[in-house]
């Protein structure tokens, strides 16, 4: 049985900068897993290459079990794999309840039915009170759940997080933190990006760490907390 | 209520030539309501899908060449005639927007790509006299010939437009609330985000042109019958492009009333400025110029944008 998002030898440079240096990882259906990594550790190519927006210079990646390299971004997420960005990238015209409409298009082609499925993500992303507000008038913070709420609506099986809570204060990180939870119940199977350790320790069976573009270790969070290779490049001296 | 507002609307506009014998009237309506038709044409791929053409006099010329040349060459009338000239300017509107939007043309490339392809038209009619080169094309008359597109009396021609620009007005209307509708304004917002969610940008993007080139072709065959002439400047020259694209973001591009309100203001603008601008000549140019540029500084959203902003 082949794991559902495999990743194999990944390489990409930009110009003098190696991004990525034969990146191989296994993601398991229904598995949590986190990728961490210093700033420009190679997270975000990653990403890119996955999702289509990059073209890798050697590699393969293979989701579902089929190889998804050179196909287009909106064909990779019609097999269902979604991701979120960095930067959050909302249509800013749309109400909050429309830019989740657009998602849910994917599965439910009548606008009407569409928009019922948007405004159930939306109460499960604990977005339901704003569905009306313009997508430009939300804070920082909420344009990323409402990111991860279009990517959700899409009825993704591989859900690509890329840092969906830099810059939430505490409560916000806690509430978020139960709303991935909740996607994780219903069997979606998530790859995420994140900087704020206590999120990772809570959610990630198996957290796989990037440096200089190269993968250092992979394994449980506690194992990869006490690596000294993670330990040097990344969580420093404070990791207690 | 807004349904209320535009069935009022349309009971009026139904009734003016009932009530009213001016001939100046019927003509100045007709006109407002040909502009806004063509603004509704450039709406789909400039306002809603945020492809901003600034060479949609391309189609509007193919429109009025094909049917008056079907009709001239080989005695089609033009109500066939005009679909032959929408499903031209579907076709050079595909091949446009492939070469556009395949190499990934945006914003102000994009915009000049349209203009240098309805400049290209302009130039080779200008060259062929098989179709007028630069004299043009004189429609001949055959009296009052319905079945020609042609009328004794201009309310005729008032009452078909009326009825195209309902049509239009009703199919984009209804195109906003369609996944189609919705799909385009995902990719004018944020091209990447709306791929991450599944659309097909280049697919959107090519679907909005085809439907957007038919209906301006469409407003070229109403034209060149109104006035039994075109030439390969009125057809596809830049004054025509701004003409074509000024009421829309005036109005509101993007929006379902937009074009209407664009071309009404700028028919009553027209009106009172007449005077002034018949007697120098190019002038409604430059005024044309200066709204352009107050609309797009001031008004993003254009009129409605104000209205909608104040309420």
């Amino acid at each position: 049985m082949s794991a559902l998002l495999e990743v194999r030898d990944l390489s990409k440079r930009f110009g003098g900068l190696q991004a990525l240096s034969g990146v191989t990882l296994d993601v398991g259906e229904g598995e949590v897993v986190g990728l961490i990594g210093p700033n420009g550790a190679g997270k975000t190519t990653l990403f890119a290459v996955v999702s289509g927006f990059l073209r890798p210079d050697r590699g393969r990646v293979t989701f579902a079990g089929r190889d998804v390299l050179g196909l287009p971004p909106h064909a990779i997420s019609r097999l269902g794999l979604a991701r979120t960005f960095q930067l959050a990238q909302p249509f800013p015209e749309l109400t909050v309840a429309e830019n989740v409409m657009i998602g849910a298009f994917a599965r439910e082609p009548a606008p009407r039915r569409a928009r019922r499925r948007a405004l159930e993500v939306l109460a499960l992303t604990g977005l339901g009170a704003l569905a009306e507000r313009p997508a430009r008038a939300l804070s920082v913070g909420l344009r990323k759940r409402l990111e991860l709420a279009r990517a959700l609506a899409t009825g993704p099986r591989l859900l690509l997080l890329d840092e969906v809570m830099a810059g939430l204060d505490p409560a916000e990180v806690e509430e978020t933190v139960e709303v991935i939870r909740g996607v994780a119940a219903t069997g979606v199977t998530l790859l995420l990006i994140e900087h704020v350790m206590a999120a990772v320790m809570q959610l990630c069976g198996r957290v796989a760490v990037l440096h200089h573009g190269e993968l250092i270790a992979a394994g449980s969070p506690a194992a990869v907390a006490a690596d000294p290779r993670v330990v040097d490049a990344y969580l420093g001296e404070e990791m207690g | 209520m807004r349904g209320a507002g535009a069935a009022l609307l349309l009971l009026i506009a139904v009734g003016i030539p009932l009530a009213v014998r001016s001939e100046w009237l019927i003509g100045t309506l007709t006109l407002i309501y040909f502009f806004a038709f063509l603004g509704q044409g450039w709406n789909i791929l400039g306002g809603y899908a945020g492809q901003f053409s600034f060479g949609h006099a391309l189609f509007f010329g193919i429109g009025a060449y094909t049917s008056a040349l079907a009709f001239i060459k080989a005695g089609w009338s033009p109500w066939l005639g005009m679909w032959l000239g929408a499903a031209l300017a579907v076709a050079v509107g595909l091949i446009t927007g492939h070469l556009s939007f395949r190499y990934g043309l945006r914003g102000a490339y994009f915009a000049l790509v349209m203009l240098a392809f309805a400049e290209i038209f302009r130039v080779a009619a200008t060259n062929w006299a098989w179709v007028g080169a630069s004299f043009g094309l004189l429609v001949p008359l055959r009296g009052h010939a319905p079945a020609l597109f042609q009328f004794g009396d201009k309310r005729w021609f008032y009452y078909v437009m009326l009825a195209l620009l309902l049509a239009a007005t009703a199919g984009v209307a209804a195109l906003a609330r369609s996944r189609l509708g919705y799909e385009m304004v995902a990719v004018r917002e944020n091209e990447a985000a709306a791929a991450a969610l599944g659309i097909n940008p280049y697919r959107v993007k090519l679907t909005a042109m085809a439907l957007s080139a038919g209906l301006t072709a469409i407003g070229g065959t109403f034209y060149v019958q109104y006035f039994s002439y075109v030439d390969p400047g009125i057809g596809f020259g830049p004054t025509n492009s701004v003409e074509i694209l000024l009421r829309p973001i005036l109005g509101g591009a993007g929006t379902v009333w937009g074009p209407l309100l664009g071309s009404a203001l700028l028919g009553l603008l027209g009106e009172a400025t007449r005077g002034l601008v018949t007697a120098h000549a190019g002038l409604h140019l430059m005024l044309y110029g200066a709204l352009l540029m107050v609309a797009v500084v001031f008004l993003p959203h254009g009129v409605i944008g104000l209205l909608r902003r104040r309420s």
